[in-house]
């Protein structure tokens, strides 16, 4: 069975190929779905199959600049992305990011910086899944409200409408975001960048796990344009990212094109998914993502209070991630499938109707 | 809409101003470690990569960085491909909803 192994020529370390096509597809189904980067489960799956850990992030970013393009790309020729607000929001993100970067520096000058950030993640994290399922259970609310009327709720009504008052703000220049269908004051976009941007410096993440709710709830993006923009932002960053871990000596570019060619696949099923899904459910499945990664982050707070049972805690959260990453790339992967077969199967009785006619 | 140039020299204003720490994406900082690697058991492509490695960082940098996009670029297209081969159509979303 050794060819199931190849040597990386730069980590100098035997790894199994096939696992890496089968990680890539998991993470470019999710990432092409939920619009982030996902570096939160490919560094531990890249750590078991026998990375160095250093190697893990590069490798992991070198990848994730190639998959966002494949997904950008898709979602772009759905009209998902929003060009002009990605690079609008890129101003914001890069300030934002080098003040948290600074920040954490400070923290570490005063002490106990991990535990610090890694409270900060959490509460984040459970703020994100309030703001995620709070909202999917107004619009039900909404929704029940709106058949006993007797009239039907607006398509693209939403349960939290905090972005409508944002909106009110007038602030010059004013833009007008065609994708997005947003008509606001630049500074919002700006001042939400820099917010996640900050954030995502402190917690040294990408910060598609933070952008993409702030896109939905604050900025009033539709939850497929919030998609597709994030994952332009993501492709920008990755990208640069790739460039200096490479620059470091940290990025082993065979397994990264290895991943490629399973997350080639799995983006693209990530993405077409997207058609077939509607917003909210998008929402309920990136709340459960949220909810998965904060219960990865717990078990390695209980790692870190209990040293002996450390190696225990680490293994369960690595294994929980990946756990994770299986069982929503399956549910996205079988949704698409269904939704694809229903469109081909309508398109065959439509041109067989139209032979019969 | 903006136009195809218009959005790649955004692109690539926004990677050349872009900050190192924002690149970290993920995780911590590297660890201080020097890699060589090893060329002795690698032969054909892996041996000259690994050897490029070891030459110069920069050039084996610039190759990587430019590899990528064209690597994600030709795989998106194969599975574009594959996909339109099985009758999805990979150009328009019905679902108007937030």
């Amino acid at each position: 069975m050794d060819w199931l192994y190849i040597l990386m020529p730069i980590a100098g370390v035997k790894i199994f190929w096939p696992g890496l096509i089968i990680l890539g597809i998991g993470v470019g189904i999710i990432g092409g779905f939920f619009g982030m980067g996902g570096a939160w489960m490919v560094t531990p799956g890249l750590n078991i199959l026998g990375f160095p850990m250093a190697f893990a992030i590069g490798t992991d970013i070198a990848h994730m600049a190639g998959k966002s393009l494949i997904s950008t790309m898709r979602h772009g020729k759905f009209g998902n992305v929003d060009y002009r607000l990605g690079l609008i929001m890129l101003v914001g993100t890069v300030i934002g990011f080098e003040v948290g970067a600074q920040m954490v520096m400070w923290l570490e000058r005063i002490g106990s910086v991990e535990i610090t950030v890694r409270y900060l993640y959490l509460a984040l994290l459970a703020l994100i899944t309030w703001m995620v399922f709070s909202d999917v259970a107004k619009r039900r609310k909404k929704e029940r409200e709106a058949r006993a009327a007797g009239i039907e709720l607006e398509k693209t009504a939403t349960g939290l409408e905090w972005h409508k008052t944002f909106h009110k703000i007038k602030i010059p220049p004013m833009v007008h975001l065609k994708a997005a269908g947003i008509y606001c004051s630049a500074w919002l976009p700006i001042g939400v960048s820099f917010l996640t941007g900050w954030l995502a410096g402190i917690l040294g993440i990408g910060g598609g796990l933070i952008r993409m709710p702030a896109l939905i709830y604050i900025i009033g993006c539709p939850t497929h344009v919030a998609v597709g923009t994030d994952l332009f932002e993501v492709m920008i960053s990755g990208l640069y990212g790739a460039a200096t871990y490479t620059y470091k000596g940290r990025t082993e570019l065979v397994a990264a094109i290895i991943m490629l060619i399973g997350a080639s696949i799995g983006a693209q099923i990530g993405t077409v998914a997207t058609k077939y899904i509607k917003g909210s459910g998008i929402r309920i499945a990136f709340g459960l993502a949220v909810v998965g990664c904060a219960i990865s982050i717990v078990l390695k707070l209980l790692a870190m209070y209990f040293p002996a049972q450390k190696p225990f805690y680490d293994a369960a959260a690595t294994f929980f991630v990946l756990g994770v990453v299986a069982a929503l790339s399956i549910y996205i992967a079988v949704r698409m499938f269904q939704g694809a077969s229903a469109e081909v199967a309508a398109r065959k009785a439509a041109m067989k109707k139209a032979d019969q006619g | 809409m903006i136009g195809i140039r218009t959005k790649w020299l955004g692109i690539l204003a926004a990677v050349g101003v872009f900050f190192p720490a924002a690149a970290m994406a993920a995780a911590g900082p590297a660890a201080p470690l020097v890699i060589v690697a090893d060329t002795r058991k690698l032969s054909g492509i892996m041996a000259w990569w690994a050897n490029l490695y070891n030459e110069s960082h920069l050039y084996f940098t610039l190759l990587t960085v430019v590899l990528i996009p064209i690597i994600g670029v030709v795989f998106g297209v194969v599975a574009d491909i594959v996909m339109t081969h099985i009758g999805i159509d990979l150009k328009s979303r019905d679902l108007a909803e937030h």
